[in-house]
């Protein structure tokens, strides 16, 4: 309050004053000119630039750009208007209640005769600036929605061309593209390539995200986006908001690969998937082709141990029935083709499992074998399938006089109708 | 055959999973022979048709590079242009 008094000493008090008489020859002043005279003694009774801190109150952005608001303690309060210019290097969302330090310059607003606050900056109080602007980012974007979990498209499974935006001469770009030579050399690589730091770069991003999009979506599979590690300046293009909306509209699946482990942008929040560094997003990006192929190799040989059980099964179930009192009268044909199919299958048994114990490198050959081995080889050599309202027909008991059946050749199928039925063991003819 | 990109990208994983589950099928025994067969044939040609694809990739690196006029210029990159930081 000891500005108060000292600046009213050098007034009289209304109750002391005498007012004085109209005089017209005395020199009288414009409003403007009062205001003028205000305005320098104003510039002239303080530095360029003063810290003020108070409460934020009232905030109100116009259309301009500029913003406005009231500065305030519990006693007094004062109008602020910060301009475009200064408003936009400002990080955070200026918020009724806050408490703020603002680097003012006092100055008079003459066309109303205000004395008003021009805001140079403002840093929030107790927080960083910078983690302010993260933690409002953060907040408004969750509530919109951006992160949710069901908006995150799966990375593919296996990329034709990876797209890449970051810096060409970085550490990110060499780190990603030696981890997907390594895994899997055949994956194609398209940079863009963007400033990841500095004034403007995270507007380099967002185009560089919306220009493959619009251009590249139907070659590139995956996107990341990213560069190595660096102080929270230095990374902050990812956590502005332009990059967060890009990321958010693209169609393409976009891994975020900023900095190291610990560090934790915007961008991560809104991508399919978070790296923690260049490397392991390559590591997301792509498969690792050695695996993929022992993997492959590996079901295949458990597809030829299960053909080889199935024929054992089916060896076992003939054996069975030519045991049965059904074909102990043609026994002779039936014990031919049994010892016929016998040798078969012990030669590809062993045929089978000399392979399977060779390296698996080896299997990928056998695929190309495997017809010699095919059921369907086994119809050709003449043996039949008899189907019966699409289902096979196992016993000649399934079977009565009239049903019309399908019999299966290896060349076709034809349509048959049982003229006899297996009552006096007859009928072995539709069996094979 | 001529397929997009995107179709051969889904269609890997689409046929390793198919793969997956037909062996997981068969060994299940569950399965009738003549099913059996189909199946078996499936297998190879899955098999068959995923092999192809790790083998068909090229693994092309390039940059592009923004024209004035908004194009696109592709060019060659190689892990050698890459300055130290």
């Amino acid at each position: 309050m000891g500005t108060h008094d000292s600046f009213n000493l050098n007034f009289a008090k209304p109750s002391e004053q005498v007012v004085p008489e109209f005089v017209p020859e005395v020199k009288t002043f414009s409003v403007s000119e009062v205001n003028r005279m205000v305005r320098d003694w104003i510039r002239e009774g303080f530095p360029s630039f003063i810290w003020v801190e108070g409460e934020v109150s009232r905030v109100k952005i116009h259309s301009s750009g500029h913003m406005y608001f009231v500065l305030k303690d519990e006693n007094a309060s004062v109008s602020a208007v910060m301009f475009r210019s200064a408003r936009s290097r400002l990080k955070f969302e200026l918020k009724h209640g806050m408490q703020v330090l603002c680097l003012v310059r006092v100055d008079l607003y003459e066309r109303e005769g205000k004395f008003q606050f021009y805001i140079e900056d403002i840093h929030p109080k107790g927080i960083g600036a910078l983690e302010l602007a993260f933690r409002q980012l953060k907040e408004k974007l969750e509530k919109e929605g951006l992160f949710r979990e069901e908006l995150k498209r799966p990375i593919p499974y296996l990329p034709r061309t990876v797209g890449v935006i970051t810096s060409p001469t970085g550490a990110a770009i060499r780190d990603i593209i030696k981890v997907i030579s390594r895994r899997f050399p055949g994956v194609n690589i398209l940079l863009y390539p963007v400033r990841v730091q500095g004034e403007g770069a995270c507007d380099e991003i967002a185009r560089a995200i919306d220009d493959i999009n619009e251009h590249f979506a139907d070659e590139v599979d995956v996107l990341i986006v990213g560069r190595g590690g660096g102080s929270i300046e230095d990374l902050w293009a990812f956590n502005e908001e332009v990059v967060a909306r890009a990321i958010s509209r693209s169609k393409i699946p976009i891994i975020s690969a900023v900095g190291h482990e610990i560090d934790f942008t915007i961008a991560d929040f809104v991508a399919d998937k978070r790296a923690p560094t260049p490397s392991a997003g390559a590591e997301l990006a792509v498969p690792d082709r050695g695996e993929l192929i022992s993997h492959l190799n590996h079901l295949l040989s458990r597809l030829l141990l299960i053909l080889r059980h199935r024929w054992d099964d089916v060896k076992w179930r003939i054996e069975r029935i030519g045991k049965s009192r059904a074909f102990l009268e043609p026994k002779y044909k039936l014990e031919q083709r049994v010892q016929l199919l016998d040798s078969l299958l012990e030669k590809m048994a062993v045929e089978l499992c000399n392979r399977l114990d060779k390296s698996r490198l080896q299997l990928k050959h056998l695929a190309g074998k495997l017809d010699v081995l095919s059921p369907l080889r086994t119809l050709a050599r003449g043996y039949a399938i008899v189907y019966k309202e699409k289902k096979v027909v196992r016993l000649s008991t399934q079977l009565s006089v009239r049903d019309r059946v399908t019999i299966r050749f290896a060349d076709g199928e034809v349509n048959a109708e049982v003229v006899k039925d297996g009552k006096n063991n007859e009928r072995q003819q539709y069996l094979f | 055959m001529e397929r997009t990109m995107k179709d051969s990208n889904t269609s890997f994983e689409d046929a390793l999973k198919r793969l997956e589950e037909i062996v997981a099928e068969l060994e299940d025994g569950e399965v009738p022979l003549e099913d059996s067969l189909k199946l078996y044939e499936e297998g190879i040609s899955l098999y068959r048709f995923c092999m192809a694809k790790l083998n068909e990739l090229q693994g092309k690196i390039e940059v592009l590079l923004k024209e004035i006029d908004s194009t696109f210029v592709r060019k060659d990159f190689s892990i050698e242009d890459v300055g130290e930081d």
